[in-house]
């Protein structure tokens, strides 16, 4: 810990108020807000919210589509996810060999990670739209085979392969930042062993990047849930028939369409708590690893 | 390291170069799309090399979406995200670092917590506060009874209201208010020496002092690293200009626009879905966080990884 | 002036005591090396005298004036810190002109003192480069140049040397001296190192466990050790220590294994009593067997060069001498040892304190 410290506590504080002030009114009253909203009811003619309890919570829990949406999340987290880290894995392994061209390698996977969310989903949109990109020749073979506006696991799939696309440029960013700080002594020892680099990349490579598998994992996992919003809404609206209404996307919709404040605070809450316990796992890790290295 | 490896090299490099197509195909079909017509556009088989018309598409796009107003508009947040989370996040961090106050830890998690809930995740209240960015003010005086208090003193109703509907400020703050950068910054200061605080304390530097002569010019990599990942975040926004502005034309974000072109029944009214202009314009907004990205690359690796881990 | 005065102070963490009942007083324009392990508070206690460690108790003054609540710029003091803290991002001559700007002082009088300050550590050509383009010894003065500039009442040194190589610290040893001879600044200096110690100081303090041991000029402190700490301490090859008991005549002491080792007249210790007998390497000799005061057993020797370095063993006890003629004793061979009487330091077993009639002559100058 630190032991040199400056003395003048006003301007410490004075230091602190602008941001301690901002996330006042824009994280944590907001969040607060969240939950009241969740407990109550706003009146149809003004009049102000009245308690409800759990009620907000028992409407969601007993709408079908609720846990549709659950579903569809769930799938496209762990898909997409996989997806994206299984390819930015792989990519960080060979780029790591740094063979001729390394550096144009590395750049050129890197700067997707620029591109924003409703971009991806606009581009993937083109894509695998069934009358005009690539798709449409398979269409004209066999018609009707291909068409995510109408067939619900193709939206699903083709949202899972633009989030997992979105996604391999940041996992690939930490895993090659990971692989680079393997001490090269270790390399070294390991080829003395007689481990030839694809033996390495199994005995050696792999094992120490567990940590930042992990890392990764949670990551990605909790920014499917969130930074889903905009290549849902470009790509499939949440169609077809809430085959693609993810939860985030679901709170937006009924919130803002739907004009349920209330039912969607209580989504809110539900995906707060979610993020939340994700959060702290990677936070429990997060300290481990600190203390470990 | 003396090591031949000729047919693992050959299959690293087809590795590699099948995983760049992968990453890079999907811009490509874009790019190409932006670059014909829209009868090539919508045949089929798709083309998959470039036509003669993006200069053409480009324009039509433009002009169809009013770009020239929107990217001011998107810079303008974009920048104002970036000093003011820059300019936040040290003073914050160094605050939080090189003082010995009561209640540090607690401020420190405070803030930390805030990591933990994305704007996605809290967007409906925060859409009401944006509302009335003074309302929790409000609420905390009318409970609390100062409201009546001073009501029956002063003769003043006090009724405090900010609007941050359709305006910059409402669109840079709550952008702002997370702790990205805090900790980046917070990494910084504590990997600086105690040594160099006490020789700045010894030639008689106060605390302002020290973080103007000292500190600022000693990060300045993670100025770049964090300027960098706050423009791209600022710059990519979707849901919370979706919300908040709703005066398009004079308070539209690019981003934002792309929704408009997404070719449906509600953009073409049935007709030929206009593809070859949803993606001129994809490309233009894509275009400057890339460029940005790309020309920072070697600080914005460094500081995304430390402001992650 | 700038005399320092230490009186009994004190630092606490918390519950935790690292140092208690300092007592010292530094006259102007001295320099005083604080000698100590480390974790011993040498550090702690130049921190409190520049004002970068509060101090719990009692009260530090330089200059007559209490500092115990002074800023460090407000003590006029200035330091060379053990990594030198240079300030990175600025040239070497921003570095030693810091201070002079932090004090507003006007440009063309703070570029001038710059100048004349770098010529006097030889660092005028390097003014424009950066510290990380300097090598050790050279960042090592531009630290002491910006030490220097501020013409300070107290100079304050924490192990300055440490990170350099065995040759540039004998050459930055001089420098120092050199510097203060011509400057005679009070000084402070902090260092685990005796040989720094021994050469730099005016007055030693061997600090252990957060106390002061002894007080004293280097030759003081190496003939008459306070203690079996402080003699343990200071010499190299360490000093050889043998438990033994007074006998009944009191003017000699018997070993463990039954030897005697006469005692000199000054020293009268109590019958009985448990001692520890300290001898020098340096001060013995070894004889063949019969032809010393104490016969040990040869166990191998060390080459040095300039002389050897022989291993004995009294009992189980080993001994160190360090003697310039060659012998060539067989391993496991029972020899004498020799030395001069008045080369026999003698310490209670107990508190370990020397039992020397006459006593350190700096402890008169330690305050009750």
């Amino acid at each position: 810990m630190r032991r040199a410290y400056f003395k003048t506590s006003w301007i410490a504080a004075l230091l602190l108020a602008p941001q301690l002030l901002i996330i006042f009114v824009f994280f944590y009253w907001p969040s607060a807000q969240a939950v009241y909203w969740a407990f109550t009811l706003e009146q149809p003619w003004g009049g102000g919210n009245t308690w409800v309890g759990f009620d907000n919570f028992r409407n969601i829990l007993a709408d079908p589509y609720y846990w549709s949406s659950v579903r569809v999340s769930v799938i496209y987290a762990i898909a997409a996810t996989a997806l994206a880290m299984g390819m930015s894995l792989i990519l960080a392994m060979f780029v790591d060999r740094q063979l001729a061209g390394y550096k144009a390698y590395r750049v050129a996977l890197i700067w997707p990670y620029a591109i924003a969310a409703p971009a991806v989903g606009l581009a993937f949109r083109f894509i695998f739209n069934p009358n005009a990109g690539i798709f449409s020749y398979v269409n004209t073979v066999i018609p009707g085979l291909w068409d995510p506006t109408q067939i619900g696991w193709q939206a699903l799939v083709t949202i899972i392969l633009a989030g997992a696309w979105k996604h391999v440029a940041y996992s690939f960013i930490f895993f090659l930042a990971a692989l680079q700080s393997i001490p090269r002594s270790l390399t070294e020892a390991a080829a003395m062993d007689g481990a030839r680099p694809l033996r390495r990349m199994i005995d050696l490579q792999l094992p120490l990047l567990t940590p930042t598998v992990f890392f990764l994992f949670v990551i990605n996992i909790t920014d499917s849930f969130t930074d889903s919003f905009g290549i849902v809404d470009t790509l499939t609206g949440g169609g077809p028939f809430h085959a693609t209404d993810l939860m985030v996307y679901k709170i937006y919709s009924d919130g803002f369409r739907g004009f349920d404040y209330s039912g969607a605070a209580a989504q809110s809450i539900i995906l707060m708590v979610l993020v939340m316990a994700l959060t702290f796992v990677q936070f429990r890790y997060v300290e481990r690893r600190v203390h470990y290295t | 390291m003396i090591e031949r490896t000729p047919l693992l090299n050959f299959a690293t490099h087809v590795i590699l170069l099948v995983g760049l197509a992968l990453v890079i195909f999907p811009i490509w079909l874009a790019f190409v799309a932006a670059t014909h017509d829209l009868r090539a556009v919508n045949s089929a088989p798709v083309e998959l090399w470039p036509g003669p018309h993006l200069w053409a598409n480009m324009q039509e796009a433009w002009v169809l979406s009013d770009f020239g107003p929107k990217f001011v508009n998107t810079l303008i947040v974009a920048v104002g995200v970036v000093v003011g989370k820059v300019t936040l996040a040290c003073i914050t961090a160094f605050s939080l670092v090189f003082f010995n106050y009561r209640g540090r830890m607690l401020i420190f998690w405070l803030i930390f917590i805030t990591l933990m809930l994305p704007l996605e995740v809290r967007i409906v209240p925060t859409y009401a506060v944006a509302a009335n960015a003074l309302s929790p003010f409000q609420v905390m005086l009318d409970a609390t009874g100062l409201t009546g208090l001073i009501e029956t003193v002063s003769g003043i109703r006090v009724a405090l209201e900010w609007n941050l509907l359709n305006s910059y400020t409402g669109m840079i703050l709550p952008l702002v208010a997370t702790a990205t950068g805090t900790f980046l910054y917070r990494q910084f200061f504590l990997t600086v020496p105690d040594e160099l605080v006490e020789a700045a304390r010894m030639d008689g530097a106060g605390p302002l002092r020290f973080l103007w002569d000292t500190l600022i010019p000693l990060s300045k990599t993670n100025i770049a690293a964090l300027a960098t990942i706050m423009f791209v975040y600022a710059w990519n926004q979707y849901l919370w200009p979706l919300l908040i502005i709703t005066d398009r034309a004079n308070y539209g974000m690019v981003v934002v626009q792309l929704s408009d072109l997404v070719p449906d029944q509600f953009s073409t009214g049935g007709g030929t879905p206009t593809w070859h202009l949803a993606m001129a314009a994809t490309l233009m907004v894509m275009l400057p966080p890339i460029a940005i990205v790309i020309f920072m690359q070697r600080w914005f690796v460094r500081g995304l990884i430390n402001t992650d881990k | 002036m700038a005399e320092i005065a230490i009186r009994n102070a004190g630092k606490t963490y918390g519950k935790t005591t690292i140092m208690q009942g300092i007592n010292l007083d530094i006259r102007n324009g001295e320099f005083v090396v604080i000698l100590g392990p480390s974790g011993c508070g040498k550090s702690s206690l130049l921190r409190m005298i520049a004002g970068l460690e509060e101090i719990s108790s009692g009260e530090i003054a330089i200059g007559g004036q209490v500092v115990n609540q002074l800023e460090p710029r407000e003590r006029g003091c200035a330091m060379v810190f053990q990594n030198y803290a240079l300030y990175p991002h600025m040239t070497v001559g921003e570095n030693i002109g810091y201070a002079l700007k932090v004090a507003r002082m006007p440009k063309a009088e703070r570029l001038a003192k710059v100048a004349a300050t770098a010529q006097s550590v030889g660092l005028t050509e390097f003014l424009d480069r950066k510290p990380g383009q300097l090598s050790g010894g050279q960042r090592q003065r531009v630290a002491m140049a910006r030490a220097i500039i501020r013409e300070p009442k107290v100079f304050l040194f924490d192990e300055p040397l440490s990170n350099l190589d065995a040759k540039l610290r004998v050459q930055m040893r001089h420098e120092i001296r050199r510097i203060h001879n011509q400057i005679h600044a009070t000084s402070v200096f902090v260092t685990h190192d005796q040989h720094e110690g021994m050469t730099l100081a005016d007055r030693l303090v061997v600090m252990n466990k957060g106390t002061i041991e002894q007080i004293g000029t280097p030759e003081e402190v190496y003939e008459h050790p306070a203690s079996v700490y402080v003699a343990g301490f200071i010499g190299s090859p360490a000093m050889n220590f043998l438990p033994g008991r007074v006998d009944d005549s009191r003017a000699a002491v018997v070993l463990d294994d039954g030897q005697i080792i006469p005692l000199m007249s000054a020293i009268r210790p109590a019958a009985g009593q448990l001692v520890q007998i300290g001898l020098r390497p340096e001060k013995l000799s070894l004889a063949p067997l019969g032809g010393g005061a104490l016969t040990a057993r040869f166990d191998f020797a060390e080459e040095l060069g300039s002389g050897r370095l022989y291993h004995l063993k009294i009992e189980d006890v080993p001994i160190s001498v360090m003697a310039a003629e060659k012998h060539s004793f067989g391993e496991g061979q029972t020899i004498g040892l020799r030395f001069p009487n008045d080369a026999v330091h003698v310490f209670d077993g107990a508190s370990g304190l020397r039992l020397d009639l006459h006593p350190a002559p700096t402890a008169a100058m330690v305050p009750a």
